[in-house]
């Protein structure tokens, strides 16, 4: 009998637009490009020039502190450009691939007869252990860290969000070889949905399942560390997204650094939301080519439209990208009397709409705040989103008043950003609370350097 | 109405650093918002919004008190009428237009004397307009008595506006509640005018409705008449529909109910604080007559003076209450046998609801505290098991 994990708490919103299943296309591009903003809290260190050549799997750049942490080329071919943005940040490290992919050769290992260290080894060798990211601070993580545990979340049940179960479809292998090599590091926890179904995930070897049903954000790492091994002060978990696990386990596999992953192309200003097969860093313009419903007064985001980014056709998909959403920005609308009128197209939990009386409908919902930023009036509101053992309000307020000994009380190592996204859909106040607590997470971060 | 924001567009630059308006800056935002919906959209963070903002949970509150407060304009004409004994004669409209008309100066002032220092504020904080007068501004009226001068209230409303509120950092940031406090503010500096049995019953004709009451008239509320071991002339069923003497708005303990659904049913209000400061009343109110202390039985403790009202609308203030949900309970049950101690065991106080509220609203951060801290020892307990 697998542990089962009820959580009451959470909101689904349901949006138009989400990803059909169907045929998945595989998208090619002349140029690739690795961002290094995508790998959380890692400030890179450039180790190719303009014009070199560089294979699948060599290094782009390194992380500064740490620079046996490295991060792999998608493809092949000649770096074209750095891109810098102010104060000389690394915006971009551009590729032009060659027309025969070459792959550097990692070798395929079997891993029962690798121990923690190898894997780990193999992981830094091949530029993709920075794809593995850490509780606290939710960053990516770092050799030196010891997890107690190493968590993954099989599903994602944010809005628009990509099926994992349609990205492991022909993947199972790889994605239980990853698991297998993750186990040897530290002992390894599965979170997947009551809703899902494949053999691969449920069958999974090597790992401890547990079973989570209720609303968004069950599927959030953060809340499933939260409910089945809290991180604690001087403790590190360290969290890999489940496409993250196929990559992984394709090195150990085939000896190759394949970044290839089925993402998502959802929203409602998508002609078909569908899924596509690409590589990290390929462009948007790429993802989007011929797809988009509309040219103006849309809002492109790369992630979904909770935790997402807003973004430009200019972007790239980033390492944590799983889909890419297109809404409409609604900077073009002008609603008259929206503190009384009965707004029905408008999607709210609070009854004083009518959202509640259309049940399942799916709704068009745009980019607008709908209202001006207030101080914290109402109570509870995040409580009702957060299914955490955690008094949401109060880390906000520790957080803004910069009150780093009552942070760490109210237990701010056990959150990331995304775990607040859904309070800041239904807060009234409209504070920005995954920013805020991404200062808070930074200068916590900071301070324990 | 997109000629309506073509023309608020047009103006805006008169509005803007350096235009000829500038200094009415935050009135012009404060209508733009109020007639169109903001479409700024997100820069960082979530890309979509719930459509809930505060201006519409104000609306909504204001909504849940206009029962209460047509029902108050109603009993003001009724009481008149009732006590120049001509009240077989009078119309329905008559009734409601006598009251009416006496309660239409105190909002429009209210609302004018309170938007106007608001307004002040945000623009030399350079702040956007804050909702939460609209809630406070119906609030007072409705918690005076009827013949509370209109001078003395805009006394207390300033006071209450900038001291109990602007100075804290505005809405969300209050310690008290801003509209008991400009009503503690009159009943401790013009008692005369806010207690005794000379200001429940309005007593002049105004525009020819009504009737002049004699000077010497007076009346007290039941609760003062209570205090006073006075027979309470007034039937269950008037106490209940709220025809008896009393503040504006809190009489009628079927308005209150109606406001109440309103409240509970959009969840504004929590039903956890609403229900405690009910069981809280309830249970001190029963302990009093049990033991004899108290000469009335417990349920018109609850349906009698500003108990409903205050349960309602005041105690279920989401900044100046408790905010942890366990909090709550505590909150709200404190409250309600608060006031009525105050009642019963200081004979000089026959209502203690704004008493009780206010000091409530003051350990509320203490009761919270506590909660909050509970959850910090049970997370550094695993720490230490951990070790």
């Amino acid at each position: 009998m697998k542990n089962v994990i009820k959580l009451r708490k959470g909101l689904d919103i349901n949006l138009k637009g989400t990803a059909c299943k169907g045929t998945i296309s595989t998208l090619k591009s002349e140029e690739y490009a690795l961002v290094p903003d995508s790998f959380c809290g890692v400030t890179p260190k450039i180790v190719v020039h303009e014009g070199d050549k560089v294979k699948a799997g060599e290094p782009l750049f390194v992380s500064k502190k740490h620079p046996e942490v490295k991060f792999a080329s998608p493809v092949s071919g000649t770096v074209e450009s750095i891109l810098r943005g102010e104060r000389r940040k690394i915006l971009y490290v551009k590729v032009r691939a060659d027309e025969q992919q070459q792959f550097l050769d990692f070798g395929s290992k079997d891993i029962n007869s690798l121990d923690a260290e190898a894997v780990k080894k193999a992981l830094l060798d091949a530029g993709i252990f920075g794809y593995i990211k850490q509780l606290p601070y939710a960053v990516s993580t770092t050799p030196d860290t010891d997890p107690k545990a190493i968590f993954i979340s099989a599903f994602r049940d944010m809005p628009l969000a990509s099926d994992f179960e349609v990205e492991l479809e022909g993947n199972e292998k790889d994605f239980q070889t990853g698991l297998n090599a993750l186990s040897k590091i530290q002992k390894t926890y599965l979170g997947i949905s009551s809703k899902q179904a494949a053999k691969a995930l449920f069958n999974a070897e090597n790992v401890e399942i547990n079973i989570f049903k209720g609303k968004c954000p069950a599927g959030n790492i953060g809340v499933q560390v939260n409910h089945v091994c809290p991180v604690n002060k001087g403790e590190v978990v360290w969290t890999v997204d489940p496409a993250h696990v196929i990559i992984i386990g394709r090195l150990f596999n085939t000896g190759k650094v394949d970044l290839r992953r089925v993402i998502a192309v959802a929203g409602s200003e998508i002609k078909k939301p569908s899924y596509v097969e690409a590589l990290i860093g390929t462009p948007l313009s790429a993802v989007l080519d011929g797809k988009l419903a509309k040219e103006d007064h849309i809002r492109i985001i790369n992630g979904n439209p909770l935790t997402g980014k807003k973004t430009t056709m200019e972007d790239y998909i980033g390492a944590a990208t799983s889909e890419v959403s297109v809404i409409p920005e609604g900077d073009n609308v002008d609603e008259l009397l929206g503190w009384i009128l009965p707004r029905t197209k408008e999607y709210s939990t609070s009854r004083s709409y009518f959202s509640w009386l259309f049940g399942k409908r799916e709704y068009n919902l745009d980019a607008r705040i709908k209202g001006g930023e207030r101080h914290m009036i109402m109570s509870g509101e995040y409580d009702k989103v957060l299914p955490m053992d955690i008094y949401g309000e109060y880390l906000i307020k520790a957080i803004i008043a910069g009150d780093i000994d009552k942070m760490e009380l109210l237990g701010i190592y056990e959150v990331s950003p995304e775990d607040f996204a859904l309070a800041e859909f239904v807060d009234s106040s409209k504070l920005e609370l995954q920013h805020i607590v991404r200062e808070g997470l930074d200068m916590l971060r900071k301070e324990n350097a | 109405m997109s000629a309506l924001k073509k023309i608020l567009d047009n103006i805006r630059p008169n509005f803007d650093e350096g235009g000829k308006l500038h200094a009415f800056k935050s009135v012009y935002d404060g209508f733009d918002a109020f007639l169109f919906v903001p479409n700024t959209t997100s820069k960082s963070g979530t890309n979509i919004h719930d459509a809930i903002d505060s201006k519409r949970i104000m609306s909504m509150v204001v909504i849940a008190l206009l029962p209460a407060l047509l029902f108050g304009m109603y009993n003001i004409g009724y009481q008149n009428f009732l006590a120049a004994g001509t009240l077989a004669r009078a119309s329905f409209w008559s009734i409601f237009l006598y009251g009416f008309i006496a309660v239409l100066p105190k909002l429009v002032v209210s609302y004018v004397v309170g938007l106007g220092i608001e307004f002040a504020w945000a623009q030399w904080k350079d702040e956007e307009i804050q909702e939460g007068y609209l809630v406070t501004g119906i609030l007072i009226p409705m918690i005076l008595p009827v013949n509370c001068p209109i001078w003395i209230m805009v006394i207390a409303i300033a006071f209450a506006v900038i001291f109990a509120k602007e100075i804290f950092g505005g809405t969300g940031m209050n310690i008290f509640n801003v509209a008991l406090i400009a009503r503690a503010f009159l009943f401790f500096s013009y008692p005369t005018k806010m207690s005794g049995d000379s200001v429940w019953v309005a007593k002049d004709t105004i525009f020819g409705l009504g009737n002049q009451l004699p000077d010497a008239f007076t009346c007290a509320t039941p609760l003062g008449q209570i205090s006073q071991n006075i027979n309470v002339p007034y039937s269950m069923c008037d106490m209940f529909t709220g025809f008896i003497p009393g503040s504006v708005g809190e009489t009628s303990v079927i308005a209150i109910a109606i406001g109440a659904i309103i409240l509970l049913w959009t969840r504004i209000a929590s039903w956890k604080t609403m229900l405690s400061v009910f069981v809280g009343g309830g249970v001190m109110a029963f302990l009093f007559s049990a033991t004899g202390s108290s000469h009335i039985p417990w349920y018109e403790h609850i349906i009698l003076g500003g108990f409903c009202f205050g349960a309602v609308f005041m105690a279920t203030d989401p900044v100046t209450g408790a905010r942890t949900e366990i909090g709550k309970y505590i909150y709200g049950f404190l409250i309600g046998a608060m006031a009525i101690i105050i009642r019963v065991l200081n004979a000089g106080y026959p209502e203690g609801m704004m008493l009780a509220i206010l000091l409530m609203n003051m350990f509320a951060p203490l009761i919270d505290y506590c909660v909050v801290q509970s959850n910090i020892s049970k997370r550094m307990k695993r720490l230490t098991t951990k070790k």
